[in-house]
């Protein structure tokens, strides 16, 4: 770049306008995709907000704005369902990102020991990352029916024998048929009025971020492992110079370096958590209670079983907002590092 | 056994610690419970309708025969057929026009256009719930609703904020110097992504086959409301519609399951090293 040849005035001259062409036939060559994006993402998602905002709760169209504006917004956040559904992603996605990075970030950490059979370990806790959301809810909805599956399996495997010595019962959760909620936020912060639903861990829910934590922990592992593969001996070896066990030296060192890898995959993780939809709907659909149900599942019931496309409109423009909290500022500052 | 462990290994160097073999134990432990979904969905696929059932679903089966799978084919072999003349043009498509914008969008950077990639990229994010209502009204608009050509249509658009992604963070990468010596010799902007660009990016357009043609397959939520005749319906679709009968036997549906994640797995095993390489592709930075 810097040492510029010198070309002849004409080459130059037909250079510059070559340059000027291909300047413009950029911009050009993008546009298609441009302009379906822009219809596509931006200008679907204003016309769901014009649809939230409507009278639209028929078969028949009627694009009408309510009055009050917000009235479907109101609606949705004072019906005890809907404040259910937000409990349960909140939930799902609090407990599923635990269990998803930390296991993925151990799995990663063991792995980088040497273990004999490493390879086979890394394919095995990687591979339901390559599997639909749907087979893994079919798989898991049978392994986790309280009349058979795991339940089955503690009694074939002597557990419960095993139970039974200490007068302790057999081991029967109830999984995706349990109704309970344990705990209740209201009991130890108070609450404001609207808040109709048991802001508790509402059981069934557990099988399905078991389900989700099968399925995306080995994602998590594989950015570690790449992050882990990125930190030079060096660092190990300087530690280990300094007398450090290797406790010491995951905790001060190497976990802390890989903090930018952590927030990647807490976003991630996060974004797909928040609009779960496929894993549930194959797995418990809306549970016992409305215990497993999600925004997603109850856009969809709203809109495609009942018509009411005001409300269904309404709670996919909370779902985008959720996400958007997450993805806007990950974007902003990807942005920034271009 | 124990005295063949203790001695340390060559290879590694390592001796086996009573911490190793802790998490050795704690390995194998969750490779198996990682295994239990393969094991059910294959062990009871392979039973025969009179043997399936949930009380012995833990048991292997009996004897060898297809089991499921005849019925599971029978059943869902035209959702097969959609899904393939779905997700291969999708994934070309998208493919070879993710490749041109990244193209331009790393080597023919204009005023704006690193906001407008940005801008491009959170279509990769949204839940498609949110654009749902508008996109099957579209469709239906221009006829293409119920219809194949409706769903690659989706399937193109929103699969190009991941594959520009990939091939803009790929070009990012191949030195400028290259791009400028074509301008010298007075090649244009098509001229030098065809015959340079194009055969450089063999490895992203892997990449990017890989994972569309993941996440097509996978797909739910488009192939359960942009197309209403269950014949055709995506495979996906085609599963959980199996697994919610009450007339069809256990066996078929996890039969019917195997068949639904055999392509994905089948690539996955091949192609593993692609596949870790576009997770690390795919979280937006590169």
């Amino acid at each position: 770049m810097a040492a510029e040849i010198i070309a002849p005035q004409d080459v130059q001259a037909s250079r510059a306008k070559r340059g000027r062409y291909d300047r413009l036939i950029g911009p050009l060559l993008l546009s298609p995709s441009v302009i379906a994006l822009a219809i596509f993402v931006y200008g679907f998602i204003g016309m769901t907000v014009w649809i939230s905002l409507s009278n639209w709760d028929t078969a028949r169209m009627n694009l009408s704005l309510a009055d009050p504006l917000l009235s479907v917004y109101d609606k949705l956040f004072n019906m005890t369902r809907f404040q259910i559904n937000i409990r349960n992603t909140l939930i799902f996605t609090v407990f599923f990102l635990l269990l998803a990075v930390g296991l993925g970030l151990l799995f990663a950490v063991l792995l980088d020991q040497h273990i004999p059979g490493n390879a086979l370990f890394r394919n095995v806790f990687l591979f339901p990352y390559a599997l639909s959301f749907v087979v893994t809810g079919v798989a898991w909805r049978w392994i986790f029916n309280p009349e058979t599956g795991l339940n089955l399996l503690m009694d074939v495997l002597g557990v419960n024998w095993f139970l039974g010595l200490f007068g302790a019962g057999p081991f029967a959760p109830k999984w995706i048929t349990d109704p309970r909620v344990m705990g209740d936020l209201a009991n130890i912060i108070p609450l404001p009025d609207g808040i109709k639903a048991q802001l508790g861990f509402p059981m069934a829910m557990l099988p399905v971020i078991i389900a989700a934590v099968w399925q995306l922990s080995g994602f998590a592992m594989a950015m570690y492992l790449s992050g882990l593969a990125a930190i030079s001996d060096e660092v190990r070896e300087a530690a280990a110079l300094d007398g450090a066990s290797t406790f010491q030296l995951y905790r001060d060192i190497i976990i802390p370096l890989l903090k930018p890898i952590t927030i990647s995959t807490m976003i991630i993780l996060g974004h797909v958590s928040l609009k779960i939809f496929d894993l549930v709907f194959a797995m418990s659909g809306r549970g016992p209670g409305y215990a497993t149900e999600v925004p997603g599942i109850f856009m969809f019931d709203k809109t495609f079983k009942v018509l009411e496309y005001n409300t269904g409109a309404a709670a996919s423009v909370v779902m985008l907002v959720l996400v958007s909290l997450v993805i806007v500022p990950y974007l902003a500052r990807s942005m920034k590092e271009v | 056994m124990a005295t063949i462990l203790s001695t340390p290994t060559k290879r590694t160097g390592t001796r086996w610690s009573a911490g190793k073999i802790l998490m050795m134990v704690f390995l194998v432990f969750m490779l198996m419970f990682y295994l239990i979904p393969v094991y059910i969905m294959v062990m009871n696929g392979l039973k025969t309708a009179d043997v399936v059932s949930f009380s012995r679903m833990w048991e292997l089966p009996n004897r060898l025969t297809s089991g499921g799978y005849g019925q599971a084919w029978e059943k869902l072999s035209p959702n097969v057929l959609s899904s393939v003349s779905l997700v291969v043009p999708a994934t070309v498509i998208s493919g070879f026009l993710g490749s041109l914008n990244g193209y331009i969008l790393s080597k023919w950077k204009f005023r704006g256009s690193d906001l407008l990639f940005t801008l491009m990229l959170f279509g990769m994010f949204i839940p498609y719930q949110s654009i749902l209502i508008p996109l099957i009204k579209f469709l239906q608009s221009i006829g293409l609703y119920g219809t194949i050509w409706g769903l690659i249509l989706v399937h193109v658009v929103y699969g190009l904020p991941f594959t520009t992604l990939i091939f803009r963070n790929y070009f990012a990468s191949v030195p400028v110097e290259l791009v400028e010596a074509s301008r010298v010799d007075g090649a244009g902007l098509l001229q030098i992504f065809f015959q340079i660009m194009l055969p450089l990016s063999v490895p992203a357009f892997v990449v990017v086959g890989i994972f569309q043609f993941t996440n097509i397959w996978n797909e739910f939520l488009f192939g359960l409301t942009v197309i209403t005749n269950p014949a055709r319906q995506p495979i996906t679709v085609a599963l959980n519609n199996l697994s919610g009968s009450f007339s069809i036997e256990w066996n078929v549906v996890m039969a019917g399951a195997v068949l639904t994640a055999l392509p994905t797995l089948l690539i996955y095993i091949i192609l593993g090293k692609y596949f870790v390489r576009g997770i690390m592709a795919g979280s937006v930075k590169g």
